[in-house]
């Protein structure tokens, strides 16, 4: 554990270095376009507007970042041949890996909280003031972070068996799937032959659903989001990160470096 | 303790490969070999022999078809077992974005090293690899040569007892070499096991107490570089210095680069030849045995191989 904990030290210095942060730059442009722009035009939904604005932007940037880089975590690695001295130390192929995970998802951590927080600040521009309502942006934010560890979890799984352009399709792929989900599930299973509806039954809890965790539409109007959501969004990602985490470390571990 | 530090048994790698990976191709034929505790074993084959292929099934980078191997005693799976190693990988590259000191910083984390321990044994490494000066550069700016230098400080960063190296000596300047040399037999005086592989000879046959030659996947001879070839002498080589012009017999026999000869003859006609040539007013300038060495051994065993491999394709035709 000790030895995944260094791994991911390393992996959020390589991040920070490699410039990933850069994004926060492009993110408080945006926001701050956004701000100028809805102060002139609207009256009563500047919050509607900049919520929804603001979330959409750490979710999209927070994706690219998952999907391209989760992928490149192992993979480069390998291409460049920087794992041959680091698997001869005393660490474990489940140890590297899951350090690797880590520090993504810490580097992700970071940069979400960093867009989080200037998203409070514009949000504070517009409306001068701020309510104990306002934080559901925050568990929006939050939801966010869960779905991109589980991204990350799922591209570092294909990049472990498959070349790095077709982890990325796989990857992308499950993503919008799995932001359908629902419609999977409420599809007229009476009408299937019984196979089929358990096919389709199966499929539906099988694939990640990243539709859970938007809860853009409640941030936007100030809404609370219920607990129980925010403790089954925990849960299910939590689990879900571990099963694909373990599948990736199953294939990893009898990988033959080239 | 046991008495070897590797214990190979068996070992063979196949890679399947074609359509559906139907064909099989043998990169290491049961190998069957030892490294005996405190020695500097040499590992030499020509390109594509199964050198690194060995390394890096004893490393666990890639996994064996069949058979094992033990380092210290304990299986190869045993990742404590690693404290006690040091590798270098064959052309090593490491990450671009750091420089070398942190490099091996975040190596020397997974080693159990106080913190304190580890900021100096990164600077003395880095001094014994002659990269002192150049140690706040990133490793994407390092020269070749630099990542060998590099490589082989982290291999031997924790003061492991078994070090093995995959070319150690590939892309270094001939200074390099000297210092990789001096850091092999330092290594050896401080009672580790050193295992290298290499393409060239004379640094086997300096280094190593025995060597060990694979070619086309098997093992070919292990023992001393001395014992593996016939070192009876093979005559008398006279190097002579001769002005003017002069009609001796022997001179028609000798290659001559500018006032220089040089003369081969049988080791029961030296004192003759001599003679001789003083007569005709030669100055000697040295003379030496000419023995069999390690090279010629080497490439008989490779020429044998390629006429095999020839006559092989000719039957099956
Ligand atoms: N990933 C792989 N897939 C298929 N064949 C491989 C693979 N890696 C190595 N080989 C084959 O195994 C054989 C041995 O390769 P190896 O790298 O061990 O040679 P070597 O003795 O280290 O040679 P060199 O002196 O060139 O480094 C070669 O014929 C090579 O083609
Ligand atoms: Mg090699």
């Amino acid at each position: 554990m000790r030895r995944a904990g260094v791994v991911a030290l390393n992996t959020f210095r390589e991040a920070v270095r490699d410039r990933v942060l850069y994004s926060l730059v492009f993110f408080a442009l945006l926001m701050m376009a956004a701000a100028v722009a809805v102060g002139q035009v609207s009256i009563g939904i500047e919050q509607t507007v900049i919520v929804s604005l603001g979330l959409s932007a750490i979710s999209v940037i927070g994706v690219l970042i998952s999907v391209f880089i989760g992928v490149a975590l192992v993979s480069k690695e390998m291409d460049k041949r920087t794992l041959y001295a680091l698997l001869a130390k005393p660490v474990r192929r489940w140890e590297f890996l899951l350090g690797k995970f880590g520090g993504l998802v810490l580097t992700l951590a970071v940069n979400t909280a960093a867009m989080a927080l200037g998203l409070l600040l514009v949000m504070l521009y517009v409306k001068h003031s701020l309510e104990r309502s306002d934080a559901v942006v925050l568990v929006a934010v939050y939801f966010i972070l869960l779905k991109l560890a589980l991204i990350v979890a799922l591209a570092l799984l294909f990049s472990c068996f498959t070349t790095p352009l077709l982890a990325i399709l796989f990857t992308v792929g499950l993503y919008i799937v799995g932001l359908y989900v629902q419609e999977l599930r409420d599809l007229p299973v009476e009408v299937m032959s019984p196979a089929m509806a358990a096919f389709t039954k199966w499929l539906s809890r099988l694939l990640p659903n990243f539709e859970n965790f938007n809860v853009m539409a409640m941030a936007a109007h100030g809404r609370a989001v219920p607990g129980a959501l925010i403790l089954q969004n925990t849960l299910y990602a939590v689990v879900y990160c571990t099963i694909v985490l373990t599948a990736a470390a199953v294939v990893f571990s009898r990988r033959n470096l080239k | 303790m046991p008495s070897s530090a590797i214990e190979i048994e068996n070992l063979t790698k196949e890679y399947p490969f074609g359509f559906l990976h139907l064909k099989k191709k043998t990169s290491l034929e049961g190998l069957n070999m030892q490294v005996e505790t405190g020695e500097v074993f040499g590992f030499i084959g020509p390109n594509g022999a199964g050198k690194s292929t060995t390394i890096k099934l004893l490393m666990r980078l890639i996994f064996p078809t069949a058979g094992s191997a033990r380092i210290l005693g304990k299986p190869i799976s045993d990742v404590e077992m690693h404290r006690e190693i040091g590798y270098l990988p064959e052309q090593p590259y490491f990450y671009d974005h750091l420089t070398a000191a942190e490099m091996l910083g975040y190596f020397a984390r997974f080693q159990d090293l106080a913190a304190a321990d580890r900021k100096d044994r990164v600077q003395r490494m880095l001094k014994k690899v002659g990269l002192d000066t150049a140690h706040k550069i990133q490793l994407r700016k390092y020269s070749k040569g630099m990542l060998q230098r590099v490589g082989l400080a982290q291999a031997i960063l924790h003061d492991p007892k078994v070090v093995i190296l995959d070319e150690p000596m590939s892309g270094l300047d001939p200074l390099g070499r000297r210092e990789v040399r001096d850091i092999i037999l330092e290594l050896k005086r401080d009672g580790k096991t050193v295992m290298f592989s290499t393409h060239i000879l004379s640094d086997a046959e300096m280094l190593c107490d025995r060597v060990g030659v694979i070619v086309g996947g098997r093992l070919r001879g292990v023992g001393a570089p001395g014992t593996l070839v016939d070192m009876k002498t093979q005559g008398m080589e006279i190097l002579f210095e001769l002005r003017g012009a002069s009609n001796a017999p022997l001179l028609s026999k000798a290659t001559r680069t500018g006032a220089c000869y040089r003369l081969h003859v049988a080791e029961e006609e030296l004192y003759a030849a001599i003679e001789q040539l003083r007569g005709a007013g030669a100055r000697i300038l040295s003379v030496s045995q000419v023995k069999a060495t390690l090279e010629e051994f080497f490439l008989n065993l490779v020429g044998a191989d390629r006429a095999q491999a020839s006559a092989v394709e000719v039957s099956g035709k």
